[in-house]
This record gives structure tokens, C-alpha cells and sequence, in this order.
């Protein structure tokens, strides 16, 4: 029988799902070992029996966190997909305010007192709520990764990423190193797998596929104070996708 | 005598976000009719504030997956205003192109994937594959070379690399450039045949018409996407810096999302609105596929945006060959700018496939953002959805509730929000 594959979206920009549809005549050879029970972006059909949920997107809300409660329970695997599922992503930028100043800047001095829908916590990844099994990284996910690693779980199989950095895809494609034109980089301590894509059209690599389990971390540092980077500038870059994770 | 109703549909099927529509009625009466948006608010606008001025591109094109050319091009804008910053007019032509990709991308996913299941009575486009699998090739084809056309001028298709405060951080080759002019030659048979597909459901577009105002941007050289002045319907331009005079934004309870209002109750964006406001700058093809359905301006059936979206991908692959020409035309080559650090506050505006988009900066001697604001599309139709609503309800109490469901299912999917877009932004104006 084929694995029950059902998709759903919480904080983010819903760019992950859109490079789902992207994947086009893929799509269709996916098809063919998955049945997709829910995807609400696409589809209207949807059902609770699914095998495999794909999670797009950071938790916000105690609703939210009810919501990825349930799913949890129902799927047998769940996989975050995207930046803002497996790290905070973009949405953990608002966690260096209070949620009150955050919302009084926003919307003013509106009355979101008991509004359910703006009773909003510090940005959580989803793994800060429940379990997570595997992670399809990046902002947005590389469509290819996501087939190889769809079809590992749907086959049984435990899907691995790159253990190393981005520099070494960024080497192999010859690219001139960002720092030499006056750039910077995340690319010696971030999880390849892109292969290079920021950096292979002359822009620094912000880490949105997160950093490597043994970053070298110190070693970039180096690197960046060797450039002249300041430490304010080093931390907004590290915060960028990684909130609080590059910890000087 | 008429039955007691009931709709709700939670968390809206085949749009981009979270809405909810509710609809009561009892003894023929319609007692509760809503648009609600329930998608979590993300607060961009607080979170960029102290980043640099560099950043700000990479960080709203995050709002949404569906449009992050078109906020990295608002956002651009923006901050070139406020530092003063000027751009050639091979950044122009290209930045131009880089929108039609985005165009492109967003309509044939809206009309095809979206929109186009209701019309062939299906749930989604899964099972059109095996039904209508001629007409989905066409969506595809046309989706792919979209694609294709953002690969090539912004580095990918979500989330743009190479557009940058000034120009491009990597020009496109010339081969590059050339090749997806072919295949937009090759997509325009696509499209006129795609065209005769939908044509031939035409009839399952409800036929609904409500008066209202429609907004757009307007410029005296073509049809406007990249830059303009503000325009409306019901008369009168206005420079982008006014734009918080048209959008007058105002706080609803049901929603995370911002409403807006002009000169009536509410207005609309979107690529109906562009079509209304300057049908006469459309290409030839263009027009032609607004014939095929009886399409003229100014139309006021909200449903029939999804066909002003055709007739969109139409013009845009038609003026997609042209840029490619003029920008090869002026010698195509890597340009070297540099960027100056000024303080002031800017207002970026560009069309986007759904409609007027507005980011405002302030940037400060640093260089980097002390505030921002921005207003969405999606924004400012949530009101002018809810007012549809409400005057086609009375005329729905006698059907059945599953028509009830698709009529107003299909009524907000042909505004084809955009809402997390829509909640991401957002700035209280109270009236």
C-alpha cells in the first residue's frame, strides 16, 4: 500500500509548498509511491488517515500548538520542511522583542485583548513543541532534496543529509569566494545541500539550511574579523535564520 | 418556504493562507455572512527595524512564496528611494522582466491549479489529470517556463538572489536571456489554446456584478507593473508617497488582516483593476484573449479576475520577448554600482500579481531601518470580499448549501488572496 503523505502550513510564506507544485511532471512520479490525503494550498480533498506529515512553518500561537499536537499524534513519521519549521527561520527575528512591543508596533493600540487569533508566544521551531523525525531544510527547500527524501521515507528508508559545509559545493562549482568581492559568507559553517546557490550568483550565504552539527565555529570568526566584520554585523547575519545560535 | 442554512468553511481550500467563510440563514433571511482571516500574524514590520538597509529585500520577500519578486522589487524601491540611490536602464528593463516571471508564475498557478477545478467541476487538479489532462499539459507548460523566466533573472524562482539596493548582484547571460525568449514564443499558442480550454466552461463563471471602486498603478509608457502613479476608477492620480491617503487602513475584528477603503466602502486590487484601468496598453494578444470571453473594461464581476489574469499571462509573455530584445538591444553586461549610505524615508510601489503593493522605509544614517510599513494587496480587498458577500447573500438563500459553499468558495478564490501576505505588515490607521 502506498504511504498517505498529507501537507500543512503554519506561520511561514507557504514558499516550501509552492516548490511542491513546482516539482510539476516530478509531482507526478512522486504520485506514484505517495498518495497525497491533504494539501490545502492545492487541494480540497482532505483527510485525517495519513501515515507522513510535512510541516511547513514556526509556532506562534496556542492554537497553533494544539493544532501540531494533533498531527503529531495521527502521523506515524513528521517531517519539517523549510526554514521556518526546522530553525524559527525569519519568524524567530521578532524574538529579540517582547511579544507585547512587537504587537503595539505592528497594530497599535487596536484591542487584541481575548482575540484568540493575535494570542501569539516568542517564535517556536516545531521541534520546540514536538517531535520531529526528519528535516527537509532551506528558504526555500530545494526541490530535488525534497523528492530524495519524500521517496527514502516513503520506501522505508532513513534519508541523510550533507554532513558538510556549503563551501565545499561552493569549491566545486569554482566560484570566486564571496569575501574575495567584499562579501560575507556563512557558507564554512552552514549544511550543504543547495548546492551553493546564493553564493554561485555573488551573494554571501545567509544559513537557511542551518549550521552543521560541528560548525566550526570559532574558525569563522576568524574569518569574518579577518574581513573586518564587525561583532554587530557577524550577529545579525548569524540571526538572520539561526536566532541565538551563533552565540559569540 | 426557504430551509434554515448553514455554511462554514474552515480554513479555505486552494488559496494561499488561512480564511474562514461563514454564512447563516433562517426563513429566507440572511442573518450572518463572513470573511474571516485567521492566519498568524508574523510581524515583519517590528522585526526589520535595526537591520541593514541590505537586509531588507532578503527579509520581506519572506512575506510570501507567491510574490518575494515582487515585495524584493517594492522593497528595492523603497530603499533606493529613501537613500537616493538610482538605477540603470538595463536594471530597469531587467527588474521589469523579473516581475513578468513572477506574473507569470502566480497566474498560471492561480488560474490552472487554483481557480480552473471549479470551472471543470473538480476538487483539485489531481484528478484533471486524468480528465483533462490536454489542459493541465498547458498549465504546466506555461508554469514551467514561468519558472524558468525567474530562474533566469532573479537566480531562483522564490525568494529572488541576485536582486539587489542598485542592480544585480549577477546579470543574466545573454544565452540565458534568449532562451527563455524562445519559450515564451513557444507559450503563446500555450496560452491562446489554454484560452479556448477555459472558454469552453465559461458558463460556470457566476454571473454577479457589485459597483465598486478598482485601484491600480498607471504610467503614461506601458502597461504598468514596475512603476506608475496611483490610479482609481472612480477618478483621480496620485503620487506613490500618497499612498496612505488611498489605502486608509482600518482594524477588523475578525481578522489579522488590515481592510481598506477609498473613496467608497471598499476597493479592489488586483489584475482586474490593472485591466480596467489601462485595457488600452494591453498587446494585441492580450486583447484578443479579453475578446474571446467578452471582457471590457470596466467590469465589475469580481469572478471574472481570474480571466483578467489570462489575459495577463498573455500580455506578459508578449512584453517578456520585447524586454529580452531591448535589454540584449542596449548591450547586455555586468555593471558596477555603488551604493551610498543617505538617511530619509522612501516609498516603493509595483504591481504584483494580485494587485498594488506599497513598502515605506526610513532609513537611518547607519544605514540601517528605523521603520517600516507595508500594505499588501490581499490587504486591501479583504473588505471589498466581505462587501461582495454581503450583497450576493440575499440572492443565495434558495440554493442549496453545497452551491451556497462553492459560489462564495469560488468568489474569494477569484481574488486569489494572498494571506499570509496579507497579516504580515500590517499598520493600525484608525478612522
Amino acid at each position: 500500500m502506498k504511504a498517505r503523505v498529507a501537507i500543512f502550513d503554519f506561520a511561514s510564506c507557504e514558499g516550501c509548498e509552492l516548490q511542491i507544485v513546482n516539482l510539476e511532471e516530478k509531482l507526478l512520479d512522486l504520485i506514484d509511491i505517495v498518495d497525497v490525503v491533504s494539501f490545502r494550498e492545492a487541494m480540497k480533498e482532505h483527510s485525517n488517515d495519513y501515515d507522513i506529515a510535512l510541516i511547513e512553518g514556526s509556532i506562534m500561537r496556542p492554537m497553533d500548538e494544539e493544532r501540531i499536537k494533533k498531527i503529531r499524534e495521527r502521523a506515524k513519521v513528521l517531517i519539517a520542511i523549510g526554514a521556518c519549521a526546522c530553525l524559527g527561520g525569519v519568524n524567530k527575528l521578532r524574538n529579540e522583542w517582547p511579544v507585547e512591543e512587537v504587537k503595539k508596533e505592528v497594530y497599535g493600540d487596536a484591542l487584541l485583548e481575548g482575540n484568540k487569533f493575535f494570542d501569539v508566544f516568542p517564535t517556536k521551531a516545531v521541534d520546540e513543541v514536538v517531535k520531529v523525525d526528519f528535516y527537509i531544510p532551506g528558504c526555500p527547500i530545494d526541490r530535488n532534496e525534497f523528492a530524495k527524501v519524500i521517496t527514502a521515507v516513503a520506501l522505508g528508508r532513513k534519508p541523510r543529509l550533507p554532513s558538510y559545509p556549503v563551501c565545499v559545493e561552493c569549491k566545486k562549482r569554482e566560484n570566486i569566494c564571496v569575501f574575495e568581492l567584499g562579501q560575507f559568507c556563512l557558507g564554512p559553517i552552514t549544511r550543504a545541500g543547495c548546492n551553493a546557490i546564493c553564493t554561485s550568483f555573488q551573494d554571501g550565504c545567509e544559513g537557511c539550511r542551518g549550521f552543521l552539527d560541528d560548525a566550526k565555529m570559532d574558525a569563522q570568526k576568524d574569518v569574518l574579523r579577518k574581513y573586518g566584520v564587525t561583532v554587530d554585523q557577524m550577529m545579525k547575519k548569524f540571526n538572520f535564520y539561526n536566532y541565538r545560535k551563533g552565540v559569540l | 418556504m426557504a430551509s434554515d442554512l448553514n455554511v462554514t468553511v474552515k480554513h479555505l481550500t486552494r488559496v494561499e493562507g488561512h480564511g474562514n467563510i461563514y454564512f447563516n440563514a433562517k426563513a429566507g433571511k440572511v442573518e450572518k455572512v463572513l470573511w474571516e482571516v485567521d492566519e498568524a500574524p508574523r510581524f515583519f514590520e517590528a522585526m526589520v527595524r535595526g537591520k541593514s538597509y541590505s537586509y531588507l529585500s532578503h527579509i520581506t520577500s519572506r512575506i510570501c512564496g507567491i510574490c518575494s519578486i515582487g515585495h524584493s522589487l517594492a522593497s528595492l524601491k523603497a530603499t533606493e528611494a529613501a537613500m537616493g540611490v538610482r538605477i540603470s536602464e538595463q536594471t530597469e528593463l531587467l527588474r521589469r522582466l523579473a516581475l513578468h516571471g513572477e506574473n507569470l508564475q502566480s497566474h498560471s498557478l492561480h488560474v490552472g491549479y487554483l481557480a480552473a477545478p471549479d470551472l471543470f467541476g473538480a476538487p483539485s487538479v489531481v484528478p484533471m489529470v486524468k480528465t483533462h489532462l490536454d489542459a493541465v499539459g498547458k498549465i504546466v507548460a506555461v508554469h514551467r517556463l514561468a519558472n524558468r523566466l525567474s530562474d533566469v533573472t532573479c537566480g531562483r524562482t522564490t525568494h529572488p538572489i541576485t536582486l539587489t539596493v542598485g542592480g544585480f548582484t549577477k546579470v543574466p547571460s545573454e544565452e540565458d536571456l534568449l532562451f527563455a525568449k524562445k519559450e515564451c514564443e513557444k507559450n503563446i499558442e500555450v496560452t491562446r489554446s489554454l484560452a479556448k480550454d477555459i472558454l469552453t466552461v465559461k458558463d460556470k463563471i457566476p454571473d454577479f456584478k457589485r459597483e465598486t471602486e478598482f485601484i491600480a498603478l498607471k504610467n503614461d509608457k506601458h502597461y504598468a507593473f514596475y512603476d506608475g502613479k496611483i490610479a482609481s476608477t472612480d477618478g483621480g492620480v496620485f503620487p506613490v508617497s500618497d499612498y496612505l491617503k488611498v489605502t486608509n487602513e482600518y482594524f477588523a475584528p475578525q481578522s489579522t488582516a488590515k481592510y481598506a477603503k477609498h473613496k467608497r466602502a471598499s476597493y479592489m486590487a488586483s489584475a482586474l483593476s490593472r485591466f480596467n484601468l489601462n485595457y488600452e496598453q494591453l498587446t494585441d494578444g492580450a486583447k484578443e484573449v479579453a475578446e474571446m470571453f467578452g471582457l471590457e473594461p470596466v467590469c465589475h464581476n469580481p469572478y471574472m479576475n481570474t480571466i483578467a489574469q489570462l489575459v495577463e499571462i498573455m500580455h506578459s509573455l508578449e512584453d517578456s520577448i520585447d524586454l529580452v530584445d531591448k535589454v540584449i538591444g542596449i548591450g547586455l553586461e555586468e555593471e558596477e554600482f555603488e551604493v551610498e549610505v543617505r538617511p530619509g524615508r522612501g516609498v516603493g510601489a509595483v504591481e504584483v500579481p494580485r494587485g498594488i503593493l506599497f513598502h515605506d522605509y526610513t532609513i537611518d544614517e547607519v544605514g540601517n531601518c528605523v521603520k517600516a510599513n507595508c500594505i499588501i494587496p490581499t490587504n486591501q480587498n479583504h473588505g471589498n470580499i466581505q462587501k461582495d458577500m454581503e450583497a450576493m447573500a440575499p440572492t443565495l438563500v434558495n440554493m442549496p448549501e453545497k452551491d451556497i459553499e462553492l459560489r462564495l468558495e469560488m468568489l474569494v478564490r477569484a481574488y486569489d488572496p494572498c494571506i499570509s501576505c496579507s497579516t504580515h505588515y500590517l499598520k493600525v490607521n484608525f478612522i
